[in-house]
């Protein structure tokens, strides 16, 4: 029971999302929102990595977000489309369905790779001085792009939606929810086998107390390079599924305004908790969505409301627990830690 | 060549003396709590705000008769702007930033509500005054001097010179005076400060006080210097601001006065010989070399952890 | 055989001289003690020793390995082991947990390993797993292991942190001051605890003690340093009657 209840409950999630999809019960709109809040669990549960659980005030996120979203859209562009910047397609159109997820994880790869641009600072300073280096280097990759002509610069990039059309000419299927979907799983499960291992308890040492934890046998250097490593590159998954899903990306989706929203996400969630980052990447989604018809007065509401929540609750949603932490009942159906 | 040097140097320096204000504002608040104020950007734009609204009810815009002559109202508008601008950094310690203290809030709670703060400060102000931007008025006639055949405006030398004077004050007020003091000696030990005689709360306040107040000044120089005001200008500006400010070693005014400039400098280069769009790229690469290279900052001691 | 040496170590800091030409050697199973006043230097020595420091001179041979440029985790990884003299225990984590990250040197699975929990992880994970509850077994204080080390009696909590520095099998284990803080009826025990250590798990052990009854009741050989040097060595009751540490322990206006 415990090992098979939260496999099906994903299976059964996942079809009734596809089915009402693809029977149009839920029109393209509301599907919008899904992904969206897919693609915010990934964002939250990463960046909650490095901020929750290794204690660090990493401000850059959406510098990673935008190094996926652009090397996974230019790949997915110039292999499977017709473009304007790169020409016929490299390979053929069909194979886009297959080729989508690789596509991915080459973008979340790169964005690992650029998350060294945190990681290696990291291993002299930390705090407020590794902020600065994350906002510093949130600058330098959206300054980056800017500056590369061939990819649009400042007017942004598109064509993302003809790669999605190419896999519909494989199968009539809502295939970003489901590549939305499955790679968030896959997301939740890398993080939590990680913070899971002992491996990844020397996270959490770092955190409480760094000398300690060098001083015991930790590498504390090499656990903060993968762990920026992994944050960095889930957060260029999301950007490949978010550039995907919106079938255009810009320089300025990617500033500081988006890091701060996974700020917001992981701090209203509870620093360190997985289930509070979910938690939060749900509410946040709708709220900015159940807010949007107020247009302008939403951009006040929403901070303000997140202001009063953290004085009411000023360790997030979760505070440092798991959902199983607070409802042990839950720890029937699985196994969290 | 000389003359083209001599114009980079003292654009360096005009904007060296915004970041420099703005950095000392975000130091002195790091200093005393440990809390980056993310608003304080956003102060500088509510600054630059004010100091329209009171130079243009003192021309006689809302109906008040214009009696004063222009360098009059930009000497009334100045320690007006300063003060109602203080009234506003205090308020949001008050409303916002005090009452997650007492509840003991993980500092980074405070620093994310200062990140909201800011948004609200941004979009409030569109709410409120709509999407058209405001022009400055112009206070005080242009002049320029020439020299050889550089010309410098008296706006620039005197952005220059208020920032140099502003962190004179600051140095004095931190070094010399029994509130000042007090303020060191927090960022040293929070315990001892109450021993002093002075209550935590009102150094805090006065801190809130003396940085807000700069933000204010750092928000009339950039008005006066570039007189179209929107809602958002006080975002970039004051990212830029922290960075210098850390650069230069935070919780060290020395460290944020120098920082400021440093960014001037290296931003004013980098636009004379790439083209302007590499100038955050280039700019903060050199940022994050130094900080790699110094990982405290120019001023800042590294802290000694004893086991 | 030497288990440790100490060849003329030096620590300067920004001027400050915290270790001078110190000249030491440990053998192995032996159980010394390290003593001096206040600022004497105690614990940049053992600083030095886990490597959190590079020495500015000298050097520190173990098992003839010279540890001259190696990182802490690798030097706790060679077999030195320590406590703390203000405890430093993971706060936010189960007592089990402490004892289980203290063996991050000895995991033996990668990060596939990892994320695809092949068998060799699970297997290596229940082993640490197991090592470590047998261990807080033996300590008897296997009824914590889901505690927060916060919410421990003091003694507690340094006997739970002399089990991790001993659960990662070192070879010389390093303790500073583990009698500080302690009640006397504690510190009795504390006694009996680390001699029972010391019988049971084949190790060295280096003590920094300030209550003369803890060093003296353990220690074979004792070493005392003011202001960084070496001032005497000794057997416990050679120690006890030099003018040398007499001087440096009262000041010398007391003579
Ligand atoms: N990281 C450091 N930077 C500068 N000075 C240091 C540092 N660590 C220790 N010192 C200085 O070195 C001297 C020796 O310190 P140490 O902590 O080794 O003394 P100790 O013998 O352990 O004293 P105690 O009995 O109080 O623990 C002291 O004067 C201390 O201030
Ligand atoms: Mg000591």
């Amino acid at each position: 029971m415990k090992r098979f209840s939260v496999p099906i409950l994903l299976v059964v999630l996942l079809t009734t999302l596809m089915g009402l999809a693809w029977f149009e019960v839920i029109d393209l709109y509301i599907q919008t929102i899904v992904l969206f809040m897919g693609i915010n669990i990934i964002t939250s549960t990463s960046l909650n990595l490095v901020n929750g659980n290794m204690g660090e005030f990493s401000c850059g996120h959406a510098g990673f977000i935008a190094v996926g979203a652009y090397v996974s859209s230019i790949l997915s562009v110039a292999l499977f489309t017709k473009s304007r910047a790169f020409g016929a397609p490299l390979l053929p159109p069909e194979l886009a369905a297959y080729g989508f997820p690789l596509v991915l994880i080459i973008g979340g790869l790169a964005a690992a790779l650029t998350g060294l641009l945190v990681a290696l600072p990291s291993f002299r300073t930390r705090d407020d001085y590794l902020a600065i280096i994350t906002i510093a280097a949130n600058y330098i990759i959206i300054s980056t792009i800017i500056n590369i002509d061939t990819i649009g610069g400042a007017r942004g990039f598109m064509g993302m939606k003809r790669v999605i059309f190419a896999m519909e000419k494989c199968a009539e299927i809502p295939w970003m929810i489901l590549w939305v979907f499955i790679f968030m799983v896959i997301s939740v499960i890398i993080i939590r086998r990680y913070m899971s291992s002992t491996y990844g308890k020397g996270v959490e040492a770092i955190r409480q107390d760094e000398v300690a934890a060098e001083i015991m046998s930790v590498n504390t250097n090499r656990i903060k390079l993968v762990t920026f490593m992994i944050s960095s590159g889930l957060a260029g998954v999301a950007g490949g599924l978010y550039a995907h899903t919106v079938g255009y990306v810009n320089p300025k989706s990617f500033d500081l305004l988006k890091s701060t929203e996974a700020l917001v996400m992981v701090y209203l969630g509870g620093m360190g908790s997985i289930s509070g980052s979910i938690i939060a990447a749900v509410v946040f989604t709708l709220m900015l969505e159940l807010l949007r018809p107020l247009q302008i007065i939403k951009w006040v509401a929403i901070p303000l409301l997140l202001i009063i929540i953290m004085q009411f609750r000023p360790e997030g949603i979760m505070g440092h627990r798991e959902l199983s932490d607070i409802f042990p009942r839950l720890k029937k159906f699985y196994k969290f830690k | 060549m000389f003359d083209t040097l001599l114009q980079n140097i003292l654009n360096a320096l005009q904007w060296g003396s915004f970041y420099s204000l703005i950095a000392l504002g975000y130091t002195l608040v790091y200093g005393v709590l440990r809390l980056i104020n993310f608003a304080h950007g956003d102060i500088v734009m509510v600054g630059a705000y004010i100091a329209f609204f009171i130079s243009s009810l003192l021309l006689g815009q809302y109906g008040m008769p214009a009696f004063l002559p222009g360098w009059a109202v930009l000497a009334l508008t100045i320690p007006l702007t300063m003060a109602l601008t203080s009234v506003v950094g205090v308020t949001l310690e008050r409303i916002a930033y005090r009452p997650l203290r007492r509840k003991g809030a993980n500092r980074l709670y405070v620093v994310i509500t200062a990140l909201m703060a800011g948004l609200i400060l941004e979009n409030g102000n569109l709410l409120v005054l709509g999407a058209s931007r405001k022009k400055f008025p112009e206070l005080i006639e242009k002049v320029v001097y020439k020299f050889g055949s550089t010309y410098v405006t008296n706006l620039k030398i005197g952005v220059i010179l208020t920032a140099i004077l502003s962190f004179i004050g600051l140095h004095f007020i931190i070094t010399r005076t029994k509130v000042g003091m007090a303020m060191r000696a927090i960022s040293y030990d929070k315990f001892a400060v109450p021993l002093m005689g002075i209550p935590i709360d009102t150094v805090i306040v006065f801190t809130f006080v003396l940085g807000s107040s700069m933000a204010g000044l750092a928000g009339i120089l950039f008005a006066l210097s570039y007189p179209i005001l929107d809602p958002y200008m006080g975002m970039s500006i004051g990212w830029k601001a922290f960075i210098a400010a850390v650069v230069g070693g935070i919780g060290d005014i020395r460290g944020a006065f120098a920082g400021g400039f440093i960014l001037g400098i290296i931003e004013i280069s980098v636009v004379a010989v790439f083209p302007s769009s590499y100038r955050d790229l280039i700019a903060f690469s050199i940022l994050l070399l130094i900080l790699t290279i110094r990982p405290t900052g120019l001023f800042g001691v590294a802290q000694t952890t004893k086991i | 055989m030497t288990l440790l040496e100490i060849k003329d170590l030096t620590q300067l800091f920004s001027g400050l001289c915290a270790v001078s030409e110190l000249n030491l050697s440990l053998g192995e199973s032996e159980l010394i003690g390290l003593i001096g006043p206040n600022g004497a230097g105690k614990t940049t020595v053992f600083n030095l020793a886990s490597g959190f420091y590079q020495p500015t001179h000298g050097e520190i041979i173990f098992q003839g390995r010279n540890l001259a440029g190696l990182k802490p985790h690798q030097v706790s990884a060679l077999g030195i082991a320590r406590t703390f003299q203000n405890i430093r225990l993971w706060k936010e984590m189960s007592v089990l947990d402490n004892i289980l990250v203290a063996q991050h040197f000895q995991l033996g699975y990668g990060l596939g390993g990892l994320f695809f929990r092949t068998p060799r992880y699970l297997k290596r994970e229940r082993d640490i797993r197991h090592k470590a509850l047998e261990l807080l077994e033996i300590f008897k204080i296997d009824k914590f292991a889901d505690e927060k080390p916060g919410n421990l009696p003091y003694g507690m909590q340094r006997k739970v942190e002399i089990v991790r520095a001993l659960s990662s099998g070192p070879k010389l284990l390093l303790l500073d001051e583990p009698a500080a803080g302690l009640q006397s009826t504690d510190v009795t025990e504390l006694i009996t605890l680390i001699q029972w250590v010391y019988d049971q798990f084949n190790l060295s052990i280096w003590m920094i003690e300030h209550q003369m009854k803890v060093v003296m009741s353990l220690c074979s050989r004792i070493a005392v340093i003011d202001f960084g040097r070496l001032i005497a060595s000794g057997t416990p009751s050679e120690i006890q009657n030099s003018p040398e540490v007499i001087k440096a322990y009262l000041g010398d206006d007391q003579l």
